[in-house]
Formats: C-alpha cells, sequence, structure tokens
C-alpha cells in the first residue's frame, strides 16, 4: 500500500529505545505525524526490512529520524543505507548527538568490556567462550556484528542535516519539531539552515532553572545523599552539588533542579561549546573559593570522578573521543 | 625506531610576563629547546581547557601554560582561574589515560626569562620520557567495515573458541 | 549445508534480534537460533562512577523500563549504605512503579500482544495490529489507551522529575515529595487506571476466551514449555513488583527455592553461546542441561505468567478474584501455556493499579520526610525488583568513596533467553514442515516471542504495523527460490 505522503523512518542504533518512548509520549500528536507521513521503516513499530530500505530509491525517504549511537558495523551498515535513501537525516538524541552514556564504553578497550560482560560473578564461563562475529553451528554459519573499537556519534560515519539533542529529547519539543515539519511539507515555514540543533534552546539549562543564583562561592562539593533534599529555592551547584546546568543546552525546561536533583547534562553542550568538558571545567574552576593549590585539590577532592562528571554524556562527542586506553594498539 | 623522538609542545603564554619572559630569553640569546610553539594569550585567565584538548587531540605531546606568579596578575585574580581550571583538567585527563605531566603549569614574571627558558627544556625532557602521545593518528575514527570475514568480535584480537 | 531461513531483523522487540532456522534435507526444521546482535557495556563502564549516579546510568539501560532499572538501582544503593529510606520514599518509589507498569503492561497488550486475539493470528496481515483492534472496538478505545499511557507518565513525571529517565531517587530516599495537589491529581488516575484494568480484561474475556478458537490456540502444545518459574512475592507469597524475596517454584508447581536478594548468587548462574551476545541465566542448583524442558533442566521462566505461577495469590481484591479465575479457567497451576502470559499481564495491570490506589492513599504518602543521610561506609549492595518483563537484579560493589568497582546486573528479559530459544525453535519445528512456509508460519512464530515482551512496547499508535518478518528459503546450493514478506 503506497500513498502520496511523504515518507518517514526512524531507526534505533546502540540505543535504549527511550527516544521511540519520548515520541510516543508526544500521544495524540503521533496522530499528526502519521496523517501526514507514510511510515516506511521504524523497527520498533512496523514491519518493514533492511531489505526494503534496499529497494527504496535514493533520498526518497524525506525524513528520518536515527537515534542510537554506532556500536558496531550493523550500525554503520545500517547509517550509511539509511543517509543514502533519507534527503533529511535527524541525529535525535543524545546518543546520535554525542554518544550518551554507551559512550562511556569509550574509557575502556574494547576487549575488556566483553571480557567483563562473560566474567560476571554469575557467569559460568571455564571455557573462557567470547562471542564470534562468525561461528559454525553442526547446522552452518551462525554472524553477529563486529563490535568496533569505540563507540561514534552518527556525524562521524554520515553527513547529518540536523541535532536533536536531549536524554530522550522530551516530547513538548519532539511536538513542536513534528509541527514544524508538516508546516514545511504545506509550504508555510521553512527547514532552518543545515547543521541547526533543532527541537532545543540556544542557551544553557540554568536560563530555564527557576531557582535563585547569585555569586558562587564553591568552599566544598557535596554529594547529593549527603545534604538532600538541597534547598528548593537555591540554586543547586551553589549548595554544592556539583550540576551540569552551566554547560548544558537549555530546552528541557530544567526538570531535574526543579525535581531537587542536579544537572546531569543530557542536553549535550550548549550553543558555541566546542568540547562539553572543557566547558564545564571551566565553569566549576570559576567559582571555587581558593586560591592555593592545596586549598584547590582539597576542594576538588569533593567530585569523585572527575571524568564521569564532565562527559558523562558527552564522551564519544568530545574533542578526545575515548580515553587512550580504547584507542588499543598502534594503528597498524 | 633509532631517532631520537622531538615532543611536539604547545605553550600558552600570558602577555604580561611569560610572553616577555620568552622575549627576554630569546633577546639574550638563552638557549632551549626548540619544541615549543607559542600561542600568546592576554591573560592566563583566557585559557579555556578546550584549548589544551584542542591541542592534545591534535597533534601535541604536551601542553605548557605559564602565567603571572600569584598576586601579579595584571588583571588582578584570573592566574588563579587557570590554577583551578588546569588543576580540575588533569584531573580529567588522568581520567581519561592522559599523564598529568603531559598539562604544566608554570608561573614567571617577565624578568624571568632565564627560568622560562630553563623550564621549557626541562618539559621537554618531561614529554621525551613519556613518549608521544599520538592522539591524532585515529582522528578519522576507525572503520568497521574493512574487517571482513571469520574474525573475533574484537579488532586485531584472534579468541580461541574450544571445539 | 543446510538450507538456511534468515529472519532479521526481529522487530517490535527491545534492541535487536534475529532468527536463523535451519533446515534439515526433507525440508523439516534442523534447528533455531535466537540471536542477540548488541553488547554495550554497562557492567564495565560503571566502573567508576559514584553510585548514585547508578540509578541514573542505568536508566539508559533501557528507555521503555527506565523505572525498573531505576529502583533496582536505587536499592542497590541503599543496601551499599546500608541506609533505610523512610517509609514515605518507599512508597513514592513504589507508587511511581506502579504507574509505570500500568502504562507498560497497557502498551504491549494493545499494541502487541492483543491485536493477535483480537484480530485472530490469522487475521489479513493488513489488520492484524493496533488500528485493526481500534476499528474492531472503537475509536473511544484507541483514545483510552492513549489515556492509559498519558496518566501513567505523568505520574512518573510528578514523582520522578521526567516522563523517561526518572532522576529522583538518591541513596537514602528521594530528592522531594509531592503536594497534596498532586496526590489528588494522581489519586484521580489511579482511579481512573483500576477501571482501565477491569475493562481491559472484561475485552479478553469477551473477544479471547469467549472465542474457542482461540482458547484452543492458547492451550495448544505448540506454545507450551514445563519450566521453573520465577517471581518476587511479599511476606504471604503474593506477587510484589518493589520489594521482597525472589520465589522460584518447579514444573510442577511446588516451591524449590525462595531467595532473599543478597543470596541470588548462590541460586543463579548464567550459559554462555558463542554465537550471541547475551547470556543464558539458568538455576545453578538444577544445572544447565541444554535448551529443554522439565525438573532436571535449570532453565526458568520469569515473565507475568511465572510471577502468577510462582505466587500464592494477589495482595488486592480485584486482582486476587481475577487471579482465581484465571487458574479455575485453565485447569490449575501452574500454567505452562505461554500465550496465557497475555492474560497474566492483564491481571497484573490490575494489580499495579489497585496498588497505585493503596499508596497514593495512605496518609503518609505526602510526607515531606523523604530522606535519610546515609552515614556509613559504602561497600557492597544487591537490589532487586519485578520488571514487567522479569526479575531484576543489581548488584554493585563499590570503594570507600562509594564510586562502584564492580558491578552484576541480571535483567528482565534476560532470564527468559532461553524460555524464548526453545519457545521459537518449537514453534519453527511444528509449523515448518517438508520445506514449505505459510503465512500463517510468519505470525505463529511471531507470537511465540511477542508473549515475553521482549523489552520494548511500541505505544498507543502504532503506525500499520504488524511483525516485520522476511522469510527467505534456500534450494540445497543456497540460491533464493522463495521469499515470503509480511509487512504493509
Amino acid at each position: 500500500m503506497t500513498t502520496n505522503k511523504p515518507k518517514f523512518a526512524m531507526y534505533w542504533a546502540a540505543s535504549c529505545g527511550g527516544c521511540e518512548i519520548a515520541v510516543l509520549n508526544t500521544h495524540e500528536k503521533i496522530l499528526d505525524l502519521d496523517a501526514n507521513f507514510e511510515v516506511v521503516f521504524w523497527p520498533v513499530a512496523m514491519d518493514a526490512k533492511y531489505k526494503d530500505v534496499e529497494a527504496m530509491q535514493d533520498g526518497s525517504i524525506l525524513l528520518t529520524l536515527f537515534n542510537g549511537g554506532i556500536r558496531n558495523d550493523e550500525n554503520e551498515h545500517i547509517a550509511k543505507l539509511l543517509r543514502k535513501k533519507s534527503k533529511i537525516m535527524v541525529a535525535f538524541g543524545s546518543c546520535a548527538c554525542e554518544g550518551c552514556i554507551p559512550g562511556l564504553a569509550n574509557l575502556s578497550p574494547v576487549e575488556e568490556i566483553v571480557r567483563t560482560a562473560f566474567h560476571t560473578i554469575t557467569t559460568d564461563n571455564p571455557n573462557e567462550i567470547y562471542p564470534r562475529t562468525s561461528y559454525d553451528v553442526p547446522e552452518g554459519e551462525l554472524r553477529i556484528p563486529k563490535l568496533a573499537p569505540i563507540l561514534l556519534p552518527l556525524d562521524q560515519v554520515v553527513d547529518v542535516d540536523y541535532y536533536m539533542p536531549g536524554c530522550p529529547p522530551e516530547s513538548h519539543q519532539i511536538a513542536a519539531v513534528i509541527d514544524l515539519v508538516i508546516q514545511v511539507i504545506h509550504g508555510e515555514a521553512q527547514l532552518p539552515a543545515k547543521g541547526t540543533v533543532i527541537g532545543a534552546g540556544n542557551s544553557t539549562v540554568c536560563d530555564e532553572c527557576p531557582r535563585a543564583r547569585n555569586v558562587k562561592t564553591i568552599k566544598a562539593f557535596r554529594r547529593i545523599q549527603d545534604i538532600a533534599p538541597v534547598d528548593p529555592t537555591l540554586c543547586i551547584l551553589e549548595q554544592g552539588v556539583p550540576c551540569n546546568g552551566p554547560a548544558t543546552r537549555s530546552g528541557c525546561n530544567a526538570r531535574c533542579p526543579q525535581a531537587g536533583a542536579q544537572c546531569i547534562g543530557c542536553y549535550g553542550p550548549a550553543e558555541g561549546v566546542m568540547d562539553y568538558g572543557a566547558r564545564l571545567i571551566g565553569a566549576f574552576a570559576s567559582v571555587i573559593e581558593a586560591n592555593t593549590p592545596a586549598e584547590i585539590e582539597k576542594i576538588l577532592d569533593g567530585i569523585p570522578d572527575p571524568t564521569g562528571q564532565v562527559y558523562r554524556f558527552n564522551l564519544a562527542g568530545s574533542l578526545l573521543k575515548a580515553a587512550r586506553p580504547a584507542w588499543g594498539k598502534e594503528a597498524s | 625506531m633509532t631517532e631520537t623522538f622531538e615532543p611536539t609542545i604547545i605553550g600558552f603564554t600570558c602577555n604580561w610576563c611569560s610572553y616577555r619572559a620568552a622575549d627576554l630569553a630569546g633577546m639574550a640569546r638563552i638557549k632551549y629547546a626548540p619544541n615549543v610553539r607559542l600561542i600568546r594569550m592576554m591573560c592566563s585567565g583566557r585559557l579555556d581547557p578546550t584549548f589544551v584538548l584542542r591541542a592534545l587531540s591534535g597533534g601535541a605531546d604536551g601542553v605548557m601554560i605559564t602565567g603571572c606568579h600569584p598576586g601579579e596578575c595584571h588583571y588582578m585574580e584570573q592566574n588563579y582561574k587557570a590554577l583551578r581550571r588546569f588543576l580540575l583538567l588533569r584531573r580529567v585527563l588522568h581520567g581519561m589515560g592522559i599523564e598529568p605531566e603531559r598539562v604544566k603549569l608554570v608561573w614567571a614574571s617577565a624578568a624571568e626569562g632565564a627560568r622560562f627558558a630553563s623550564e621549557t627544556t626541562l618539559f621537554v625532557e618531561e614529554i621525551r620520557r613519556l613518549g608521544p602521545l599520538n592522539w591524532g593518528k585515529q582522528e578519522d575514527g576507525p572503520s568497521t567495515m574493512d574487517h571482513e570475514g571469520p574474525s573475533s568480535i574484537v579488532h586485531g584480537q584472534e579468541v580461541e573458541v574450544p571445539a | 549445508m543446510n538450507q538456511k531461513i534468515s529472519i532479521d531483523p526481529i522487530t517490535r522487540l527491545e534492541g535487536h534480534g534475529k532468527i536463523e532456522i535451519f533446515l534439515d534435507k526433507n525440508g523439516n526444521v534442523a534447528n533455531t537460533y535466537f540471536q542477540i546482535p548488541e553488547l554495550r557495556g554497562f557492567e564495565r563502564f560503571v566502573v567508576g562512577r559514584p553510585i548514585e549516579e547508578m540509578p541514573l546510568l542505568t536508566n539508559r539501560i533501557c528507555g521503555v523500563c527506565p523505572e525498573a532499572h531505576n529502583m533496582a538501582a536505587s536499592k542497590a544503593a541503599d543496601a551499599v549504605y546500608k541506609v533505610d529510606p523512610p517509609r514515605t520514599a518507599k512508597m513514592l518509589r513504589e507508587l511511581l512503579y506502579m504507574a509505570f507498569y500500568c502504562t507498560d503492561h497497557t502498551t504491549h497488550f494493545y499494541a502487541l500482544g492483543g491485536p493477535d486475539f483480537v484480530m485472530g493470528p490469522d487475521a489479513p496481515v493488513a489488520e492484524r495490529n493496533i488500528l485493526g483492534v481500534i476499528h474492531k472496538v472503537g475509536l473511544e478505545i484507541g483514545g483510552r489507551v492513549i489515556q492509559m499511557r498519558k496518566y501513567g507518565h505523568a505520574v512518573v513525571e510528578m514523582i520522578g522529575g521526567r516522563k523517561v529517565h526518572p532522576c529522583t531517587s538518591i541513596p537514602g530516599g528521594m530528592t522531594k515529595g509531592i503536594t497534596e495537589d498532586q496526590r489528588r491529581e494522581i489519586e484521580e488516575m489511579g482511579h481512573w487506571a483500576v477501571e482501565f484494568a477491569r475493562f481491559s480484561l472484561k475485552l479478553f474475556s469477551d473477544i479471547v476466551l469467549g472465542n474457542q478458537e482461540y482458547v484452543d490456540l492458547i492451550l495448544g502444545d505448540i506454545y507450551t514449555h514445563s519450566t521453573y518459574y520465577m517471581g518476587m512475592v511479599d511476606e504471604n507469597n503474593r506477587v510484589n513488583f518493589y520489594d521482597g524475596k525472589v520465589r522460584v517454584v518447579d514444573p510442577g508447581g511446588k516451591e524449590f527455592v525462595k531467595y532473599e536478594p543478597k543470596d541470588y548468587a548462590a541460586h543463579i548462574a548464567e550459559h554462555v553461546e558463542p554465537w550471541t551476545y547475551l547470556k543464558f541465566p539458568y538455576l545453578k542448583n538444577v544445572g544447565w542441561k541444554g535448551f529443554v524442558d522439565g525438573p532436571d533442566s535449570g532453565v526458568y521462566m520469569a515473565t507475568p505468567l511465572s510471577r502468577l505461577n510462582a505466587s500464592d495469590g494477589m495482595a488486592t481484591p480485584r486482582a486476587q478474584e481475577e487471579y482465581e479465575r484465571f487458574y479455575a479457567t485453565l485447569g490449575g497451576k501452574p500454567v505452562h501455556q505461554r500465550l496465557a502470559t497475555h492474560w497474566a499481564r492483564l491481571i497484573e495491570l490490575l494489580y499495579a493499579a489497585e496498588r497505585w490506589v493503596e499508596l497514593v492513599t495512605d496518609p503518609e504518602i505526602t510526607s515531606p520526610n523523604v530522606h535519610t543521610k546515609p552515614v556509613q561506609v559504602p561497600t557492597e549492595g544487591i537490589g532487586i525488583v519485578e520488571a514487567p518483563r522479569g526479575t531484576l537484579t543489581h548488584h554493585y560493589w563499590t570503594d570507600e568513596r562509594g564510586r562502584v568497582t564492580r558491578a552484576n546486573l541480571i535483567v528482565g528479559t534476560t532470564n527468559n533467553y532461553a524460555p524464548i530459544q526453545m519457545s521459537t525453535h518449537k514453534a519453527a519445528l511444528n509449523l515448518i514442515r517438508d520445506g514449505r512456509v505459510s503465512e500463517g508460519l510468519l505470525n505463529r512464530v511471531e507470537m511465540a516471542f511477542r508473549a515475553y515482551d521482549p523489552c520494548f512496547g511500541c505505544a498507543t499508535h502504532s503506525l500499520p504495523g504488524q511483525m516485520p518478518l522476511q522469510i527467505t528459503i534456500h534450494d540445497a546450493q543456497g540460491n533464493p527460490v522463495e521469499v515470503l514478506k509480511q509487512f504493509c
């Protein structure tokens, strides 16, 4: 059954499914999507196969929302395939934009990732069996995808038209983007410039946060469980809990700080920020109230995991991309 | 490989003191290691940690940051900001597997040409000892599609499976 | 070289999966392999992260059921600090969890499992999806399904801070409580949810149980396996999703073991195969005997059906009535027919809604006392909850600063990996004969694993969606001779 409606696709690579749920949490807005588009490929929801995508004409899909990071060769293959078949490709959600949580795997060599999974305390593996990309069973050959040495964001493997950040993007933002695209289809609006970050703001989370902010003088960093519940009216960073708001792009309505929890940075770098971690280092350092190395180090000891704190969602998308051990041996 | 490794160092120098110190060293014809490429900032407080990361991911083996002595900052207190950023940055780099010694912060006044020179030379030797960082080598990202055929799941490593 | 039928990718599944069916020279099924082609590495990369981040990081294991991971990680983090959250905090967590359960079970029944029954397994492909269901039962129903999801996620957001990946649960309790206004709103939605659950059960009763063909399908042998059954129970052996002990009954229904979360490693082990990235949990004290049924095989199941089988009843009155009716209709405990899981899931939906109302009407639910500061040195902790798809175990070791040094996670659907493998094989074995593959096969093989609700639900409005399946039949030379497709 084909229609004349523009074609839509949504695909998940190394992701968690939260982006799909966020799209579905637009509730009735999904009906608008369905009314204006023909969904031709969305593995979670309907039955088109990879072969069907391969059979489509290049550029015949108007809009593809691609979420998930590129973790293995199947992810890479489908990313390239969808790029060929799509006019507009959106890196949807934090994983596709910057690697997100699965990008933390880039702190270790991928061999360790596998070894750990197959040597937990409950894993029965005395013969040191690991998965093989090709394995012969009595009946024939079985294959599974090959893991890449590091996880990459989408724009490291294909050209991306737009970025929609968030883990996941908030549903009201997704609804707004669906509305915009429908308007564009009807000739009532223009698409923004290629490379634009859509469905998010241009400022930082601090701008959307209703908490009161004063001049900050951090004399100690605290863990949230040591001071909870935080004062509901005052900036969380000022209370000593490292809040990533200053480096994080706005668009989420600062939901987590409004719920009494620190921002953990899921909306990615604010406008104009080249490296999220660097920006956050600068922000935290600027508000520490100490001038001697000894005092400063003591205050910094209050952050138990500095690397994870500043690169939690953004490691794969950062300037360094991965920790040194993950790059592995000398390139041969 | 028998050639001596020549480190590539980027030096972010503050205009008011260390840049002048470097100038002074030059004028006094004090010899020091030529491996440092200097980039002048108006103040060490201008140092955005991004600069360090750009340098390291772009091929530098080490980064030196120089500023005015505490209490002597031309803009009052900004060198303290540099110090705090530097200390936090080092911790983060350590978590990324980069030796903290690859990034160094030095206070030097405009009159300390000789000291600038000696600190620079010392740093170059330190980096030479640590070896090249080689971050830039895999800038394009490893492609997975090059690996065809039956193999282990992991790039470049065979794992034996018992029959 | 055997002929191979590849079904790749499976869809309407959490993450990715594929099925390889090998035929022998007579065209009958020689073997079937259900492969999981992905691995992200959570157990490695949470190492080094502070324990209070575990509920936040493990949210991202699954964006459909982050609430489950959030709960298990929170309980484990409490255990790491040996801190006991205030009663209100525990109630808020469980309340959030019940609202989540309602959305999740609704999604699966109406968009994934339900269409097979409401429309029938052999209904025209174009109708066998949520749209067909709505067409048959009315647009008003579709609106109700959207409403249930809306309400459930509204509660998650009110208590958890966000609709997806909640952020308010920390070691020792919660970052905030709820106001009386919020409480009233949640209560109103809870009453609505109870009515919706009852309606869904009635729908199932009218459309499925009132149809002998479906009853035969459910009771048929193709989808029946006799294994051990696992589920969490309270002190009265009633189903509890949030807290309690883990109980396992044998294929005859007798209690085999009931263990405390802290003892899980003495009872569960995971088997490895080199053709998949996922491991196969089994009962350690029975042993791994392969992908086989029976009391001598350590294979166990953990699904809504398992939970009902492993318990002595439901803890809320209406759900208990349905529980009794369930077993009376199906001929006693335990029930081995896997398709009955769809019914069991609706009974759990009703329990979750009733429990929602119970919790939100407790006088202490709006208390501001929602956090106890941890004071002990962090060491090691285990947290177990029932995820909608099965028993979920989080185990963390930390250093003295509370940074994770080691982690072990046994995730809901993982428990069912061996049963899914077995069910898929049995369905294929019985349906593919003499090399002939029929349209009916496509759906009926899907139905084999769909009953387990493998961790993903597509929600209320799924697009013309039936399971995307393509089966390619190769001749002895490996040339494709027939391609059967099902998609819209």
